[in-house]
């Protein structure tokens, strides 16, 4: 049965309309041998035969319940304990859009708020949107932000070459219009990077850890980035930050990261979350929705979104951001997996990623052919030098079950033969010394 | 709803108060009016020069943001720091503690294009019966 509404008559009428007298009229333009092609289709399959083949294609991947993963470089795999899944599956949020009537979207409202309330917390600032649409946009908005703080006056942005370079992708494409030059990314040390810091810097983005995994030492950054009159902006890996000092207790003005280690699952790599939060007085010029707490007229508390006159439905061209919508369910399952975690639980997850990491580290140390190159201090991910090209050694991997490490060739040419491995708290002792063994065999 | 004598106006309803060679610039009564509660005043900086008719600032209601207009060419030589931490001074009293800035007007020829409070009450008027608002 086709599914197409319209009858012949409805067809002659509209044919009549624009003035041609049959459907091959229409399409004779199009080349003859073009216009009607044979196409070769299996026949039509009943419903459980339909998702017998489909299955057998999903079955195909190297999906995380059936392998082993060290892989992270962004995405990360941590525990999501059951009652996140229970919460935001219950209908009442079913949107994945932000309310505008708080009359009858108090709940998730509320929830929203708890998000910025941790999100804060989390990060040391004093006020965080309701979401991005992943970490690479939150960075990207973090820049315009910068750039339209300091009104638009300076246009240069500097990044470092370790901010996790899809982010850096992504926000030269977001930036293009508005004429901001990226610059930064090509020097090696932090220092080399803060020294470009002038008069004309909007702001310079630094990531902790950084993409090879490493925490740099930050003292000092935000002295430096501030004597130029500049933002200083900090991408976050939020579960580094159960362990580490909060960006916003050592000068950053804006912090921002990808929210999907919180709760969320890897997804194939989407939908994420990106968090996004800043100090007071920036607030005027942050971008995305943004729910406050306040009392109705009866004096009982209740959520709204508030300062709304930033955004597009009310500003229209000059709105902070083309972006004004969130990630409601995925923020939602970040707050419920931190409220459920809590403050105690993030500190013992993020230790168990240190512990197992420096463990895997040390263990890898020792496999013949292999050498960690990372000697900052690291939280879950470090680098090792292989003996082979990393893409071959992770077909080998896979024969053992494994998802190996990220190829960090691909984005920075003297790291050929490099992988950047990531352990989390569900990597088992097991599991690490599993890899150490595959690696040795597969190294000989 | 007040016009105070003595300023100049622009249709765009941002009143201009001339003082030597100096200016003081706000929004008018009807302004503030038509806004309702102001919650953020964004400001120039002091040092930012504009041209007659340029964007200098923004004003946000709890549900509009509207541009405002530099009546006159000139450069910035203060602003009213008080409007950020307390808006409702433009709500509150306009003409006076609601002011935005103070230029220094770099062509006083440029005044003679404004119109006076009784002109401006007029235009009010006209734009009223229009039923433009």
């Amino acid at each position: 049965m086709p599914y197409i509404p319209h009858s012949d008559a409805d067809r002659a009428a509209m044919l009549k309309a624009i003035g041609v007298s049959s459907l091959e009229d229409l399409f004779r333009d199009v080349p003859a041998q073009a216009r009607y092609p044979e196409i070769n289709l299996p026949d039509p399959m009943s419903e459980p035969e339909l998702l017998d083949y489909i299955g057998a294609f999903g079955q195909a991947n190297a999906d995380l319940n059936h392998f082993i993963c060290f892989l992270g470089a962004g995405a990360y795999r941590h525990f999501i304990p059951s009652v996140v899944d229970h919460i935001v599956s219950r209908s009442e949020f079913y949107t994945a859009y932000t309310p505008y009537q708080p009359e009858i979207s108090q709940g998730t409202l509320q929830a929203i708020f708890e998000y910025q309330s941790m999100i804060c917390a989390l990060t040391g600032m004093e006020v965080a949107n309701a979401s991005h649409y992943d970490g690479a946009t939150a960075v990207a908005e973090a820049i315009v932000m910068a750039y339209n703080v300091q009104r638009k006056k300076r246009n240069k942005v500097i990044m470092s070459p370790y901010v996790h370079p899809e982010y850096r992708a992504t926000a030269r494409t977001y930036v293009q219009g508005l004429g901001l030059e990226i610059v930064g990314d090509d020097r090696q040390d932090l220092d080399a990077i803060l020294n470009l810091v002038d008069e004309q810097t909007a702001c310079v983005v630094t990531q902790t850890p950084n993409f090879l995994g490493e925490i740099e030492d930050f003292r000092g950054v935000g002295d430096r980035v501030h004597a130029k009159g500049a933002l200083w902006v900090v991408v976050a890996d939020p579960i580094s930050l159960g362990l580490f000092k909060a960006p916003g207790d050592y000068g950053a003005d804006i912090v921002v990261g990808e929210g999907q280690p919180l709760g969320n699952p890897l997804n194939f790599g989407g939908p994420y979350l990106g968090f996004f939060a800043t100090r007071e007085r920036f607030v005027h010029k942050m971008a995305g929705r943004l729910v406050g707490e306040t009392v109705d007229a009866e004096g009982r508390r209740g959520f709204v979104l508030t300062l709304s006159a930033r955004e597009q439905h009310i500003r229209r061209e000059r709105a902070t951001s083309n972006i004004c919508s969130n990630e409601a369910l995925n923020a939602l399952a970040a707050a419920v997996y931190l409220a459920a975690v809590g403050k105690c639980g993030l500190r013992r997850i993020a230790e168990l990623c240190y512990h197992k990491a420096h463990y895997a580290a040390k263990a890898l140390s020792k496999v013949r052919g292999y050498s960690v190159v990372t000697t900052k201090p690291f939280f879950k991910e470090f680098v090792i030098r292989c003996p082979m090209p990393v893409g071959e050694l992770n077909d080998e991997l896979l024969e053992w079950g494994i998802v190996g490490g990220y190829d960090l060739g691909r984005d920075y040419p003297d790291l050929a033969n490099h992988m950047l491995l990531c352990v989390t708290e569900r990597n088992s002792r097991a599991e690490i010394d599993y890899l150490a063994k595959a690696l040795r065999e597969v190294a000989k | 709803m007040k016009v105070e004598k003595g300023l100049l106006y622009l249709e765009s309803h941002e009143w201009v108060r001339l003082e030597g060679d100096e200016a003081v610039v706000g929004i008018s009564d009807f302004a503030q009016e038509e806004l309702n509660d102001v919650v953020y005043v964004e400001l120039p900086e002091v040092g930012d020069t504009f041209a007659k008719g340029d964007v200098f600032g923004t004003v946000e209601s709890v549900k509009a943001a509207s541009d405002v207009y530099l009546p006159l060419s000139g450069e910035v030589i203060a602003v009213n720091r008080e409007l950020e931490d307390s808006p409702q001074l433009v709500n509150e009293d306009p003409y006076g503690k609601g002011w935005f800035v103070r230029i220094k007007v770099s062509n006083p020829e440029e005044a003679k294009t404004l119109l006076d409070a009784d002109g401006y009450a007029k235009f009010l008027a006209e734009e009223a019966k229009k039923g433009g608002h």
